[in-house]
């Protein structure tokens, strides 16, 4: 066991080593920078600026170092001091703008996570148990049509849903007048009837998958022998599914608990962005598309190591609960 | 081997001659919903492919007295008995309270939908030009809009199908970009084994730890708007595809690693083949039906990256016209609440979307040859 969580951690290294290479390069990708961006929007309004000047920007901002020079830089700076740099959008720094939305965008995934577990894991194990019964058929549907229904569409129709018929105000967080006020009990229930649509849209993608899966493996594990066996010991059903083959058709969600981590932090953009949240994914979105790269090149390198870490976690899990990873 | 009892074909010796290809014919086409899918996509590929004759208006033609039309219902019924089929001529007025404009059926006026009309001028896949259009109807203000319109009066349909041929070939352009990738890394892999399997098994291991959509969003942030539209739609599917073939790339190396133990593959290295017609002779033919199905299986995936990029604006942009493109006007509350039409290119990826999953699911398991 030691030996494989070893060879796995060291393993990681020089995958966290690339990961922050490729996630730089990205960001230097576009043609023109942030500075030809600034001038743009500068010229635009009317000012002067000459080719000349426009240079001194860029030099004076280190842009015209080589890319090696400008990545160590930008990663010595990260490890020694915790600093993503300056948002030049923003003009404000990386690291604050980045966990300044994270505790939202944290409850946020936790609570659609949880959800998706307490929905995916009784019902997988109900639709393996009662195979081909109507609930059986109708949780199929609805875990196809959670496959087929993109999240952010999905979104959509529920905000639409919820606008139209039942007469809510949705998308954000909390009402306009609740926005700065100090946390109150009105507040906490306001916030409340905003953020089902997020969950239930997250909870519902995540969940559609995992049923079909937790489903799957049942169905395998409920013909084995050592079920009949336990039958045959005079246990009760409940005791025997949720006592043996529950526990070994749960490895897909181990597995699966590592990506929950960059989960956790990256929300879902897409559905971030058509609901309006404050969360990262937005300002993710927001960075690409202003060319911000210190900040999209923190938001990429964070996600890509915690998506590391996170399938690190899970496979040392994994070789953890079941021995036949550990010996393979 | 009872699965066959109730075909004709199968009575008694015809099942021991059917060849592979048979079986699985057979097998699939007991997989009702697949077959289905099947119909399905086909009828959709033929209507992207025969867009121009197909859509009754070109996808920009714009009209300043058309805005936000709701669907048009084509009727059978009008004053007191049948009818050719036709709808009714649109008025535009504006409503008293809100002063937002309208539009009022004038149940006086039917206009006949004719098929094989002409109508707009366009080039057929830029080798003729006609004016050919399968559906239309003749008047010389009123437009027929099955699907409504959207902001600028544009035809919500014709743009749909103009759309689907963007979007449904950059699923399959993807798949094909993931495949030759996925095919070439996969059998090298799975074939030589040793350390050139390790390296491969490893970059495929750190293409896959890095978190998907925020590495296309920053590829396809990457791409400068002012590139051609053609060019930039080859980058994006080249973009899906580059993450999507690691999984196709371990489906092969599955195969090729249990194929590789085989004593029909054993036979050939003794007869002396070499090692390209053994892979490409013996081995590769053992699995196309399971890569086929993983293809299938990849397109929605493709399909649902590009609508995503293209729906925040990193993607395909206007005045290419495809499904994610065409949902980027349905991005807030106000215009969907105003036109909920908007929301059609949606249901069109949704369908496709599922129908590729059923499809492939019904590949998967008749391809399969111990299945039930």
């Amino acid at each position: 066991m030691l030996h494989f969580v070893v060879r796995r951690v060291l393993w990681a290294i020089p995958v966290l080593v690339v990961v922050s290479f490729i996630s730089f390069v990205i960001i230097q990708l576009p043609p023109g920078d942030y500075v030809t961006a600034m001038v743009a929007e500068m010229r635009n309004n009317g000012e002067f600026v000459t080719a000349v000047q426009e240079e001194e920007i860029r030099t004076a901002l280190g842009l015209n170092d080589p890319l090696l020079v400008q990545y160590v830089r930008w990663i010595s700076a990260i490890l020694l001091h915790g600093d993503f740099g300056q948002s030049f959008h923003w003009n404000a720094p990386v690291a604050d703008l980045i966990w300044g939305r994270l505790g939202i965008t944290l409850i946020l995934s936790t609570l659609s996570l949880v959800f998706t577990w307490l929905i995916a894991i009784p019902v997988g194990v109900y639709s393996a148990q009662r195979q081909y019964s109507f609930l059986d058929y109708l949780f199929t549907v609805f875990g196809f049509l959670g496959k087929g229904i993109p999240d952010f569409l999905l979104a959509l129709v529920l905000m639409w849903v919820g606008f139209a018929w039942l007469n809510m105000d949705v998308g954000g967080l909390m009402s306009p007048q609740y926005e700065g006020q100090p946390l109150s009990v009105a507040k906490a229930l306001n916030v409340l009837g905003h953020i089902w649509i997020p969950v239930v849209v997250l909870a519902t993608g995540g969940a559609a998958g995992l049923i079909r899966v937790m489903r799957a493996n049942m169905l395998d594990e409920l013909g084995k022998p050592y079920v009949e066996t336990a039958y045959a010991q005079g246990l009760s059903e409940r005791q025997v599914v949720w006592g043996y083959p529950v526990r070994v058709a749960l490895n897909p969600f181990i597995s699966t608990v590592g990506w929950a981590l960059p989960a956790l932090f990256s929300g879902d953009v897409i559905t971030a962005v058509v609901l309006n949240l404050p969360t990262t994914g937005p300002l993710l979105l927001q960075s690409l598309k202003m060319q911000d790269m210190y900040l999209a090149g923190g938001f990429i390198l964070i996600l890509s190591v915690f998506t590391v870490i996170g399938t690190l976690l899970s496979d040392i899990l994994l070789a953890w609960s079941d021995p036949r990873i550990r010996y393979a | 081997m009872t699965d066959f009892a109730d075909s004709p074909e199968t009575d008694g010796a015809e099942l021991y001659r059917a060849s592979a290809r048979q079986l699985i014919w057979w097998r699939f086409r007991k997989h009702r919903l697949a077959v289905v899918s099947l119909v399905f996509l086909v009828f959709a590929y033929l209507v992207a492919i025969f867009a121009e004759f197909i859509a009754p208006y070109q996808p920009g033609s714009i009209e300043k007295l058309q805005t936000f039309v709701q669907p048009q219902v084509v009727r059978v019924w009008h004053d007191g008995g049948f009818h050719a089929p036709f709808v009714y001529e649109l008025k535009r007025t504006r409503d008293p309270e809100t002063a937002r404009v309208r539009y009022v059926e004038d149940r006086e006026k039917p206009l006949p939908v004719r098929f094989f009309v002409r109508g707009e001028r366009y080039e057929f896949w830029g080798l003729w030009e006609s004016d050919l259009h399968l559906f239309g109807i003749e008047h010389r203000k009123q437009k027929l809009n099955l699907l409504g319109t959207d902001s600028l009066g544009r035809d919500l349909f014709s743009r749909l199908v103009y759309g689907a041929r963007v979007t449904l070939s950059a699923g399959l352009v993807g798949v094909i970009f993931a495949f030759v990738l996925g095919l070439f890394f996969g059998s090298i892999s799975g074939y030589y084994g040793g350390w050139l399997d390790a390296s491969i098994q490893r970059l495929m291991e750190f293409i896959r730890s890095i978190p998907t959509i925020p590495l296309w969003m920053g590829l396809a942030a990457a791409l400068p708007i002012e590139w051609d539209p053609l060019f930039v739609y080859v980058l994006i599917t080249l973009i899906l595809a580059l993450i999507g073939w690691t999984h196709l790339a371990r489906v092969v190396r599955g195969r090729f690693l249990s194929l590789r133990e085989e004593d029909y593959v054993m036979a050939a290295r003794l007869a002396g083949a070499s090692e390209y017609r053994i892979v490409t002779k013996h081995m590769l033919p053992a699995m196309t039906s399971y890569i086929i199905a993983a293809m299938t299986l990849a397109v929605p995936e493709m399909i649902l990256g590009e609508t995503a990029l293209s729906f925040l604006g990193l993607g395909l942009r206007p005045p290419v016209v495809s499904w994610g493109v065409l949902l980027q006007d349905a991005q807030n509350l106000r215009s969907i609440s105003l036109a909920p039409w908007l929301l059609t290119p949606g249901v069109a990826v949704v369908c496709v979307v599922l129908a590729f999953n059923f499809l492939g699911d019904g590949l998967r398991d008749a391809a399969d040859p111990y299945g039930q």
